[in-house]
Order: structure tokens, then sequence, then C-alpha cells
């Protein structure tokens, strides 16, 4: 297993000027990245769609490369949404999985089947032409080259370790700084996009 | 008045007020108000089709593709608008997306009483989330969904045109 930080430390070198979706790593990513106006770090606008909305961003923007990192959790809410991804084939999509094997952010409760479920191969099994799965940090740093190199679309299951809350939503600490609205602004912005 | 533009409401009809709009995408799951329009939207060049398997994942598509630059509507029918609640509430109204829904109004009749579940839940359903909506029964109606368009727009905030023609403009 990784950390979540170790792995998206990894992937930073290799992100050129590609839109990121942290996801669930979002709170990591925000301290490590160089280029905060072509972030989504949204949070959590409802569960099991963040690879809905970085679908959507790939076919709006098909000239660049986004890169999602999505959650095990997430993924299992929408098994389905992998086969419409895999339908759209979108050459700029590069779908990473953070999969801690737990609903981390209610208490680490483990999510169904969570040791046995191999998400590569459900990928693979929905039409993604590539995927891949790494448990060592090592592993995945040696490929990524290769992975952001070729087209997409490509999935990546990471095992990372459960970095789990248990304080009371309300009450823990606010790791973004800005607003959706905002964000969904600043890449627009950054973009070019008008209206 | 009892002429075709008065008694069905035909793709046709339905696929100018997309382009008129500017639709780049259309995010669906294929519903029985909705047959036939497929085949005008898959030969239309200026729309792309993105199907999804559960309406849900119609929400978060559209919200990517509105926040990359895209113009995107969603076709779906009612009963899978109501499966969409989370997705609507965090996707679409959280992400402030103005955008059109076309929802098949299932069990939809003006006459005697309506015994599909489907239709008794809709119209309380779109209301419990604030949207305002506007229902499109005939070609005489279909002016209403530039207006839908408009409002969207204007208010960032998803406007549904509820399709009330089940089995007659679209199933040929």
């Amino acid at each position: 297993m990784m950390r979540i930080a170790e792995a998206l430390a990894a992937f930073k070198p290799h992100r050129g000027d590609a839109i990121v979706v942290p996801g669930r790593g979002g709170k990591f990513w925000v301290e490590l990245t160089d280029a905060p106006h072509l972030d989504l770090p949204v949070g959590d606008p409802a569960m099991g769609g963040h690879a809905g909305f970085a679908l959507g961003l790939a076919l709006a923007q098909p000239n660049r490369k986004v890169v999602l990192f999505d959650s095990e959790g997430d993924i299992l809410m929408s098994l389905g949404m992998l086969t419409t991804i895999a339908e759209q084939a979108p050459a700029n999509f590069y779908h990473f999985l953070l999969d801690n094997e737990v609903y981390a952010t209610t208490g680490g409760q483990p999510v169904p089947n969570a040791k046995n479920v191999k998400y590569d191969r459900m990928a693979l099994a929905a039409g993604y032409p590539r995927a891949q799965a790494f448990d060592r940090l090592d592993d995945l740093d040696r490929a990524l080259p290769e992975i952001m190199g070729r087209p997409g679309p490509v999935f990546v299951a990471l095992k990372v370790y459960p970095e789990i809350e248990n304080a009371p939503i309300g009450s823990r600490r606010r790791w973004n700084t800005r607003s959706r609205t905002q964000v969904v602004a600043d890449l627009q912005g950054e973009l070019g996009i008008t209206g | 008045m009892s002429d075709a533009s008065t008694t069905a409401l035909s793709p046709e009809a339905v696929l100018a007020e997309m382009k008129k709009n500017g639709v780049s995408h259309i995010v669906w799951l294929p519903d029985s108000e909705t047959n036939w329009l497929y085949l005008l939207m898959k030969a239309e060049p200026s729309l792309t089709l993105v199907g999804v398997s559960r309406e849900g994942h119609a929400c978060s598509i559209a919200s990517g593709l509105a926040a990359g630059g895209a113009r995107p509507m969603i076709l779906i029918q009612n009963t899978g608008l109501q499966e969409s609640g989370d997705s609507l509430r965090g996707w679409l109204l959280g992400m402030n997306v103005g955008l059109v829904m076309m929802v098949g109004y299932r069990g939809w009749t003006r006459h005697g009483v309506t015994t599909d579940t489907a239709a008794t839940y809709t119209e309380p359903f779109i209301n419990a989330y604030g949207l305002n909506y506007y229902l499109v029964e005939n070609d005489a109606d279909a002016p209403r969904i530039s207006v839908a368009f408009e409002e969207a727009q204007k208010s960032k905030r998803p406007v549904v045109v509820l399709v009330g023609d089940e089995f007659h403009g679209f199933n040929r």
C-alpha cells in the first residue's frame, strides 16, 4: 500500500497542463499542486459522481488531458459509469482509483467485499482498453511515464492506506480555500471559457 | 384546434429546439417518450450523445460538461429523475449548473385518474427541489423549451421540461 499524498506526489511531475480532479485526494493535492487554476477540488458534491464529472470535462475539453483521482466507494456506487466512459473512450481521460478499502470519511467501515474486488479487471470488462493495478509506490513510479505518455482512457487502481476521519463533519479542518463556484470559474478563466 | 401541431409533439420540433439553443451534448437514458427522437439525434452532427445506465450519472456528467464549456442537455424519464435526487442536489444545484432537463412524464394524463405512481410523485419531487418546470404536450408547446433554456441560463439552475406525450409524437 501507499499513502495518498505519496501517490499524488509521484503523479505530479507527469501532470503537464492537465486538468486534475483530485476527488477525495483533494485535501492532499491542494498542498502539492503548482497549477491550482487547472484543478477542480470540488470536494464531494454527491457520492458516486466524480467519474462522471471528470468524463464531462474530458468530453468538453478533448485537447487537454483530464486526470481523475476517484475512490472505490464512489465507483462502487456508480459501476455503470465505467461502461459510459468506455463507450465514449476519451483519449484524454486518465482515471486513477484511490482504493483504501473503507469509507474513510464515515469512520473507516469496509466497503462491500473490500479485500477481494479487482477494480482494474472491472474496468477492462467494462471496455477500457487499458487498466493496471498497483499496491507499491515504486512500481507506480516506474509505470507513470508510460501511463501518462499514452492515450487514454486508462484505469489505474492504487491500493492506499486508509486515512480515516472520525471527527464530526462540521468540525473537520476545511482544506478547500475556494468555493466550488470559484473553482469552476478559475478553471474557465484559465481555459478562456466564456458565458 | 385539432391540427397536428396541437395533437402531438414531433421529434423534429424537439430537435429544432435543441439546435436553436446550441445544445452540444445530450446526456440521456432512453425512455418511451423519446424513442424516435434517438434516430434524429444520432443523425445530427452537431450533437454528441452520451448514454448512461442510471439517470443520476447524467447529472455529474452534465456538470463536468458545463464546467468545461460545453452546453449539455439531460434527457431522461420521470422515474429516473426521481432516482437522481442526490446527484441533482450535488452536481447540478450545488454546482450552479443552468441546463434543461427534458423529462418524459410517464403516466401523465389529462383524463380520468392517474394510476401510475411515476406520475403521481413527479411534480411533488420537482417542487421539493425548488425547480421550475414546463409541460410540453404538442408542437404548439415546443417554444416553451426555449423559454426553459433562457431561464436556466439566467438562473444557473436546472429547469425541467416535462414531456407529456408518451405514445404519440415519438413512437412511430
